[in-house]
């Protein structure tokens, strides 16, 4: 069931998919914008596995490479696990969090918004390393469709897919996105 | 009552019959063959046409329960079992609770036996009093009262000189001792045969040595007191050489091989299953090979069935704990048959193999169709298939490692003594008519 | 036939050997307990996955120790754990083990971690349950013991890496070792090229050259060069007459010294399933010393087993 969404702008059906890096440079410059406004270094950068992780670490470069860098799993926490089993990526998909979470203000990066059940797992995980100050979620597309009350504050580019779209990020070999469309 | 048996294939190794002609009973005897007698007229005839017209089985070991283990298995059930599988004698072991070491209870046994009406129960005495291994029992008393030879069944006899005077006593007597060649201190513990299987599943061995060391000792004691052994269930290719070299030295010795050893080696233990917990155990292929080997070329004189039937609560243990035992007297048969087809062996000798000569070894009448001799016989069709399982056994006891496998060889008749004992009607439900 | 732990997708159903189990499957356990790791060291030292199951500890065997780590990785995973002190009946009356297993299963147990004294017991039970319900062997006889044998092989990779250039030695009463025939078994199906047994020939089962073994009576000549040992306990309970004289002739024979220690390669580490016998199988100095990853085996131990715990449930 899809909860209605608060008016949007009007949008054509998408039928190419977006140029990734152009939508990777949109986002950069609002998250640019977002960080100015706080102490240099004083916002966590935290990335969801794996495209996400991707997008945090090409942000934290650009953008702020003093700041902590940290990666979640939302494998312990998904509510698909009795339906799929564990779904967990061996020692590169797994949470590393190496600053204290108590207290921090954490901008959330994740690739591709849809349903918003992984943002929450990645949350229930985040949540067991301690107590955080404010936690604000940037994506690279959000496509609509959600099925929790998960918002992203900040948007490289919203559209909305119909069902039966998936929209994927792909990272090429020298660094560069790439985001496919596939209809099921 | 006068029976003819009409067109089936006859073969006796004792007579070397082996070709198709009539059969004809009369006064519970055989009475000729081919051509009826003068005056010949038959109450009865039986077809045996494109079937196997053989002497009765001749079970060297079945053990039927009675007296003391009648939960596990009674003697209505397992005579039922014997007639099905075309066994008309059955030597069964003294193991019994109370232990046969006593004339009153041989002749309850046999009475009870008798009165059943089935097949010809030859009971082995204990050796010693209680299978204890200390002292010796009345045996020419216990001779009397029926019992074929003496044994310790699969109890130890640990201290050789008890065992060497209780040979010489027998001896004394001209009675067999039978034994199962397995040294106690070398087998203690032990649950399979020691080797890479027993290894690599963590279960206590039974090597090799626990049979030949015994055989060693058997054959020395042997030479010095003369006394006639049936050795009983050879397991190893090792203990096979030493009877080879012991018949031909011309000691005074028999042996067997329970069929099922004949077919099984320890990889098939598989998964830890209970079905192949077995005294002496499944050893390795060399093994196999060497006792099938044995039993083509007569070295070993003869296969058995070794029936044990076990309860389900002493099966369904973890293997170690599992009491050994497989139901075996309705698959003596088709297993031997199959044992012949692998090995290449001709059905007379096949047949021979329990019949003729486990009626020698036991020293009495019977596994042959000789004119004047008791008329045991079973009709079979060696090719007809079946698959074992709790619904077509008939033994109480259902644990054997060929559970849901299908066999060749079908009993369609058994008679005992002249009288049709048993009749099968494969085709639907198995119809069973004693008398 | 096929392996009565896998189910008809070859997915893992139970765990009850490492025989049997896939070189991948394996793999996928090691990574997967990587992810684990650092839940024990977070503040919320739990995750949610077991939340709701029932994990029923039956020890038929004692062991305080194994016992414990395995509730403390279903506790993490934060499953419901019930400890069963059942002592084997081989010899006392009473209910028979599968009546034990089918009323625990009427409770509605989702994963039973079974030890018991007797080989291939966890497979009768792995055999007469019904699906839905997972079994974990924690020990059969001296048959296996797979989360042991599972976390060995996740130490000797997290200190060496690279499995396929080793020599490891397994010494000791390895006859009537489970834990050494697990390692064995994981050892070869990872491709260790070089794997060794050294003991008297009293503690040494028959059949190890075809499990892949090269055999040693001479631990002097077995330890050189070796980029592993694994040195197992002696075990006393076990032994049933005339195996060996004394543990203090075991122990200069067959005892790991810092001296033996030094004729195995310089950066070679030393590990145990505990809980050791100090002065019998291994001395102090090596126990405590700088070369020994035996604590690290316990910490990893806690991840294999939450790791197989969440692979088991996960399974349909």
């Amino acid at each position: 069931m899809t909860m209605p969404q608060s008016p949007q702008p009007a949008q054509s059906p998408v039928l190419v998919a977006p140029d990734a890096e152009a939508v990777y440079a949109n986002l950069k410059t609002i998250v640019a914008a977002r960080l100015a406004a706080c102490a240099p270094g004083s916002v966590a950068i935290v990335g969801i596995h794996t495209g996400g992780a991707w997008v945090a670490q090409r942000l934290h470069r650009d953008l702020c490479p003093d700041a902590p860098l940290g990666f979640l799993s939302s494998a312990f926490h998904r509510d698909d696990y009795s339906a799929r089993g564990l779904r967990t990526r061996g020692e590169a998909g797994k949470t590393s969090i190496d600053f204290t979470v108590d207290d921090a203000d954490i901008l959330l990066i994740d690739d591709v918004l849809f349903t918003g059940r992984t943002v929450r797992a990645a949350i229930n995980e985040l949540f067991d390393y301690g107590r955080p100050r404010s936690v604000e979620l940037a994506v690279l597309v959000d496509r609509g469709g959600r099925q929790l009350p998960v918002h992203a504050a900040l948007a490289g580019l919203r559209t909305e897919l119909i069902a039966g779209q998936s929209m994927r990020l792909k990272r090429e070999e020298d660094g560069r996105f790439e985001l496919t469309l596939e209809v099921r | 009552m006068k029976l003819t048996i009409a067109g089936g294939h006859l073969i006796d190794a004792s007579t070397g019959l082996d070709r198709v002609a009539d059969l004809h009973l009369a006064d519970g005897r055989i009475a000729a063959v081919g051509e009826a007698p003068d005056g010949f007229q038959a109450d009865r005839r039986i077809d045996a046409t494109r079937q196997i017209v053989s002497p009765g089985l001749i079970d060297l070991s079945a053990r039927l329960r009675e007296p003391g283990f009648e939960y596990k298995a009674t003697l209505e059930s397992e005579m039922q079992a014997a007639l099905a599988g075309g066994v008309t004698g059955i030597v069964c072991p003294p193991d019994t609770d109370p232990v046969l070491d006593e004339p009153g209870l041989v002749e309850m046994l046999k009475h009870r036996a008798h009165s059943l009406d089935q097949a010809h129960l030859y009971p082995l005495g204990a050796l010693t009093i209680g299978l204890k291994g200390e002292i010796l029992t009345e045996m020419a008393e216990l001779a009397e009262a029926g019992c074929v030879g003496f044994s310790q069944a699969n109890e130890a006899l640990v201290d050789t000189q008890v065992l060497s005077r209780a040979m010489q006593y027998a001896r004394s007597f001209g009675f067999t001792v039978w034994l199962q060649p397995q040294d106690a201190y070398l087998s203690r513990g032990g649950v399979a045969h020691s080797g890479p299987v027993s290894g690599r599943l963590g279960l206590s061995g039974v090597p090799v040595i626990a049979e030949t060391v015994a055989l060693h000792t058997l054959f020395e004691l042997i030479r010095s007191n003369g006394c006639r052994v049936h050795l009983c269930r050879l397991s190893s290719a090792a203990g096979v050489e030493l009877v080879r070299a012991a018949r031909r030295e011309g000691l005074p010795v028999t042996a067997d091989v329970a069929v099922h050893h004949l077919h099984l080696v320890d990889v098939d233990i598989g998964y830890f299953d209970s079905s192949y917990r077995v005294v002496p155990p499944f050893r390795a292929q060399r093994d196999r090979e060497a006792l099938a080997q044995a039993v083509a070329d007569g070295t070993i004189d003869a296969v058995c069935s070794d029936h044990t039937p076990v309860d389900d609560d002493a099966k369904l243990l973890p293997f170690g704990e599992a009491e050994p035992g497989v139901t075996g007297l309705e698959l003596l048969l088709p297993l031997t048959l199959a044992w012949a087809k692998r090995s290449g062996v001709p059905l007379a000798t096949a047949l021979a193999r329990v019949t003729t000569e486990p009626a020698r070894i036991a020293g009495c009448a019977g596994g042959t169709l000789a004119v004047g001799a008791p008329a045991d016989v079973c009709v079979f069709d060696p090719h007809a298939p079946w698959v074992v399982s709790p619904t077509t056994l008939r033994s109480q006891g259902h644990h054997t490692p060929f559970a849901h496998r299908e066999v060749l060889g079908r009993v369609s008749t058994t008679i005992v003594g002249g009288r049709v004992a048993m009749e099968i009607n494969w085709g639907q439900t198995p119809i069973k008519i004693v008398g | 036939m096929r392996h009565p732990q896998l189910n008809e997708h070859g997915e893992l159903r139970h765990l009850l050997s490492i025989e049997g189990l896939p070189r991948d499957l394996i793999t996928h356990i090691l990574d997967t307990a990587s992810s684990f790791l650092e839940v024990s060291d977070r503040a919320v030292k739990k995750v949610p996955l077991l939340r709701g199951k029932s994990v029923f500890n039956l020890f038929f065997e004692n062991s305080t120790r194994t016992r414990t780590t395995f509730e403390i990785a279903a506790t993490r995973l934060s499953a419901d754990v019930v400890n069963l002190d059942v002592r084997s009946s081989s010899t006392s009356k009473g209910e028979s083990l599968l009546d034990t297993i089918d009323n625990l299963a009427a409770m509605n147990a989702d994963m039973f971690v079974v030890r018991h004294s007797q080989s291939g017991a966890p497979y009768m039970i792995a055999q007469h349950v019904g699906p839905g319900l997972h079994v974990i062997n924690a020990g059969d006889g001296r048959h296996a013991h797979p989360t042991q044998g599972l976390l060995d092989m996740y130490t000797i990779r997290h200190f060496k890496k690279d499995l396929t250039q080793l020599r490891v030695a397994v010494v000791g009463d390895i006859l009537h070792s489970r834990v050494a025939r697990s390692d064995i078994h994981a050892l070869t199906t990872l491709g260790v090229p070089e794997v060794r047994a050294i003991g008297p020939l009293t503690l040494l089962p028959p059949g190890l050259e075809q499990m892949g073994v090269r055999v040693f009576t001479d631990m002097k000549a077995g330890l050189k060069d070796v980029d592993v040992i694994m040195m197992l306990r002696l075990q006393n309970e076990r032994m049933r007459g005339a195996l060996l004289p004394s543990a203090q002739e075991f122990f200069k024979h067959y005892g790991l010294t810092p001296e033996k220690l030094a004729l195995a390669k310089p950066d070679a580490i030393v590990m145990h399933p505990g809980p050791m016998n100090r002065g019998v199988e291994i001395d102090s100095a090596v126990a405590d010393g700088a070369q020994s990853v035996i604590l690290s085996q316990v910490t990893f131990g806690i991840a294999i087993r939450m790791a197989v715990m969440s692979i088991l449930a996960g399974t349909r």
